[in-house]
């Protein structure tokens, strides 16, 4: 039986928009994140990273990701019938994601699929972009995640 | 000296390995990506993955801490002998991440880097664009995860 409130991959058909954010960012999540990951100067000193290319103390790309990562759950993953990601097509990082700044996007479903070698399973083509305060896009992004077909009612689950 | 040998251009350099713990597996993905499979043990043995894994973003941001410990170690070699070490600029992004296997509690895994090529960026004068593949190895050989970077690069003068 499906399951109510889940979302299924006949739920997303392309043209489906789901937003992300508003996320806000703060110079000690970027700190903390980068310390872990990314330790380079422009994320984790606010000195120099206004002395960088960046222009102020910047999220690493990688946290960038994940904070976008965080929205999907947020806004439709955790509520889907998601069976992960195979990989990511690209991440194109446009702008600084500097602290302080106020994401806001949405994840758009450019095309949907059944799998050929996994039955019961849809593969569904995301399109992310997440934009700031100012409406610049700071992340372009296509992934594809795995979502499963609805059960049919009363058929076998 | 030449662009292949200033770039080590497809030599793989091995980065070191990290073993992922299932405290951290779920840290990560508590604050970032909290499905299932990455933050409930028991929640995660009747999915498709099969047991608690890592998050995709958790095994592809350790590459970039590990990138990050070599180039490191690199610079400060340089410095020691003194040579001036190469200044690094932001990424403009990634393509073809792939997580081909799940990276489990206790799977130790190994990364590398295969520099593919440069080429001068006309816009910054003296800088490069590096193009990166990135690699992940588990303990068996398998490969569980890939990318290919890009990165901002400047070599220093000659004579410098």
């Amino acid at each position: 039986m499906p399951e109510q409130n889940l979302l299924y991959f006949e739920d997303m058909s392309p043209g489906t928009i789901f937003p992300l954010g508003p996320k806000n960012v703060t110079a000690d999540e970027i700190i903390a994140f980068a310390m872990e990951f990314d330790p380079q100067p422009m994320h984790i000193d606010a000195e120099a990273g206004a002395a960088s290319i960046l222009g102020g103390l910047a999220a690493s790309g990688w946290h960038t990701c994940a904070m976008m990562m965080r929205m999907m759950a947020d806004s439709y993953l955790l509520r889907t019938a998601a069976e992960g990601a195979p990989g990511v097509d690209h991440v194109k990082w446009r702008k600084p994601v500097l602290a302080g700044d106020v994401l806001n996007g949405e994840t758009r479903v450019i095309e949907a699929r059944a799998s050929r070698s996994r039955p019961g399973i849809g593969i569904v083509s995301l399109r992310h972009q997440l934009r700031n305060q100012n409406g610049d896009t700071v992340l372009d992004s296509d992934n594809p995640v795995m979502v499963r077909l609805r059960p049919q009612e009363g058929g076998q689950a | 000296m030449s662009i292949e040998t200033d770039y080590e251009l497809g030599v793989r350099r091995d980065l070191g390995s990290h073993v992922f713990t299932a405290e951290a597996i779920i840290n990560f993905a508590r604050q970032f990506d909290p499905q299932r499979f990455h933050v409930d043990p028991e929640a995660a043995k009747d999915t498709v993955f099969g047991g608690l894994c890592a998050s995709g973003w958790h095994t592809s941001a350790t590459w970039m801490k590990l990138n990050i410990r070599s180039i490191k170690n690199d610079v400060a070699k340089a410095q020691s002998e003194g040579r001036t070490p190469p200044e690094f600029g932001p990424s403009p992004g990634v393509r073809n991440i792939r997580w081909f296997k799940p990276v489990f509690a206790g799977d130790e895994i190994r990364y590398s880097r295969i520099n593919r090529g440069a080429r001068p960026l006309n816009s910054r004068p003296g800088w490069s664009v590096l193009e990166t593949s990135a690699e992940a190895h588990d303990k068996a050989g398998n490969i569980v995860m890939s990318f290919d970077s890009a990165v901002l690069i400047k070599l220093p003068e000659a004579g410098d």
